[in-house]
């Protein structure tokens, strides 16, 4: 075992794989960001707080502004980008959009991250779950309550076997 | 970028992590959830050479039966620990705890390992390690060591580790069976570190109390025993008297201090209600079981 400053890594972001050799100390936020230019992560106090940053990585959410992009080697990584697209919304972003839950959209990549882990894990069963679940992502605009009744809405689908709604 | 150089490796074993540790002499620091280290590194308040990473070392994150306890490995992430039936059938004290770690991007990746080293003195692993009366398990180049949390625990942010040294695994002895438990923790929202909190273990036989536990967190220096408020409960029957005497006796047991989140005065009164909810639902828990 040798360490090293600048490590090779081989990551797949949003089934695209990449190669690249990365400085020890870079943050998978700013791998997304500025090596791959996926600019849907936001950056926003970096120490694991608001969670603008939240993505998946193999399946869980975790903050990319806590985790090196040299301890992503070999990890599949989603971001807000894999959802949907503007013609064709993920049924979360849909229910966002229904119910008003975003103003300037700053914390609404980490939003729809954070929810769609929340709504594989979690009951949500009741307004007071989703919004303890929520707790690790700052929203400035919404007040939250608009976040809640999107959550509320993808949560109820769900539970109705609607297709999708899980991401 | 925020974080300062630094050398990263990914050790395989734990004899390759020890090593390595021992080879940078101090200046190395071991990578788990990176929950802790990461905004620290961040905020450059420190300045490793080498960062150890032992997120891929196998079988560290094991939750195992032994002798009716436990044994958990120092990799298993907060979200195993929180979904585990094994723990919650042994330890639901420690199930209602984690509900109340940070969140769940943050529960994915922190690890009981890297609390249990990092010593945040509002955390709640330390709290459930003292109130377990958690035997930690280190590994360094001389044959390793067994640590009684009692001991593990120096102040805020400080152990009983070496520069040297690695958390392999914690042992979780067995509860006498009549034991009913409590937590109960006030933060300014779910998932923010504590203001205050109270976990308590109650062994009750024939409606007298046998034994009692009370950790409590509430102050800058971390989770502590709440001796005077154990003796109170230990040895007598289940009454209002007792209840408020030991729950004032906790409140005595930490010396808050105020800040912009609250006066000294109202943390010592969280402690004082929560340990005395925490000590009703455990003595109600502890009859529950014998029936
Ligand atoms: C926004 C936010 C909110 C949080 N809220 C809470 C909360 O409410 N309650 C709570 O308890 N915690 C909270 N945390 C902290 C979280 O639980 C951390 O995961 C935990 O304290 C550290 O674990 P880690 O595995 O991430 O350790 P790391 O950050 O990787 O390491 C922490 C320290 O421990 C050392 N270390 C790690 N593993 C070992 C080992 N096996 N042996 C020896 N040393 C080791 C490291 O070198 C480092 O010094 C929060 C964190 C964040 C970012």
């Amino acid at each position: 075992m040798s360490a090293a400053t600048e490590i090779a890594i081989r990551i797949t972001v949003n089934g695209t794989v990449y190669e690249k050799t990365v400085e020890a100390r870079l943050l998978l936020a700013d791998f997304l960001r500025e090596t791959l230019n996926l600019t849907g992560t936001h950056v926003g106090c970096e120490h694991g707080v608001c969670g603008a940053c939240t993505v998946l990585m193999n399946g869980d959410s975790v903050r990319a502004c806590l985790t090196f992009a040299a301890q992503a080697d070999g990890a599949e990584i989603e971001t807000v980008e894999s959802l949907g697209t503007i013609e064709r919304l993920h049924p979360l972003q849909e229910a966002f959009r229904a119910h008003h839950a975003l103003q300037c959209g700053f914390c609404t990549p980490g939003m729809l991250i954070t929810g769609i882990d929340l709504l594989k894990k979690y009951p949500l069963a009741s307004d007071a779950e989703i919004r303890d679940g929520l707790s690790g992502n700052l929203c400035r605009c919404t007040g939250y309550e608009h976040i809640v009744r999107a959550l509320r809405a993808a949560a109820t689908a769900r539970d109705n076997g609607e297709a999708g709604e899980t991401g | 970028m925020k974080p300062p150089p630094f050398a990263y490796a990914a050790a395989r074993s734990v004899e390759e992590a020890v090593a390595a540790l021992a080879t940078a002499g101090g200046e190395a620091k071991l990578l788990a959830g990176g929950q802790s280290l990461v905004p620290m590194l961040n905020f450059r308040l420190l300045r490793p050479a080498v960062l150890i990473d032992i997120n891929r070392i196998p079988n560290l994150d094991h939750i195992r039966e032994e002798a009716g306890g436990l044994v958990i490995g120092a990799l298993t992430r907060h979200r195993q620990i929180e979904t585990s039936a094994r723990i919650a059938k042994h330890f639901p004290v420690l199930t209602a705890a984690m509900g109340h770690v940070a969140h769940l991007a943050i529960r994915n990746r922190g690890t009981l390992g890297g609390s249990l080293s990092h010593a945040d003195p509002a955390a709640e692993l330390p709290l459930m390690a003292q109130l377990l009366e958690a035997e930690i398990r280190i590994a360094n180049g001389r044959g390793g060591r067994s640590v009684a949390a009692r001991d593990f625990f120096r102040a805020a942010l400080t152990t009983a580790l070496a520069d040297d040294e690695m958390v392999t695994e914690v042992v979780l002895p067995a509860l006498p069976p009549g034991t009913g438990w409590g937590f109960e923790e006030m933060a300014e929202r779910r998932g923010d570190f504590a203001l205050a909190a109270a976990a308590v273990t109650v062994t009750v036989e024939d409606g007298f109390c046998r034994a009692c536990r009370i950790a409590v967190i509430g102050d800058g220096n971390g989770a502590t025993r709440a001796r005077d408020a154990e003796s109170a409960i230990a040895g007598g029957p289940k009454d209002a008297a007792r209840i408020a005497a030991a729950a004032e006796a906790a409140a005595g047991a930490v010396m808050p201090s105020s800040d912009l989140h609250a006066s000294a005065e109202f943390r010592r009164h969280l402690i004082r209600s929560l340990t005395a909810r925490a000590l009703d639902a455990a003595w109600r828990r502890a009859e529950e079981a014998r029936t």
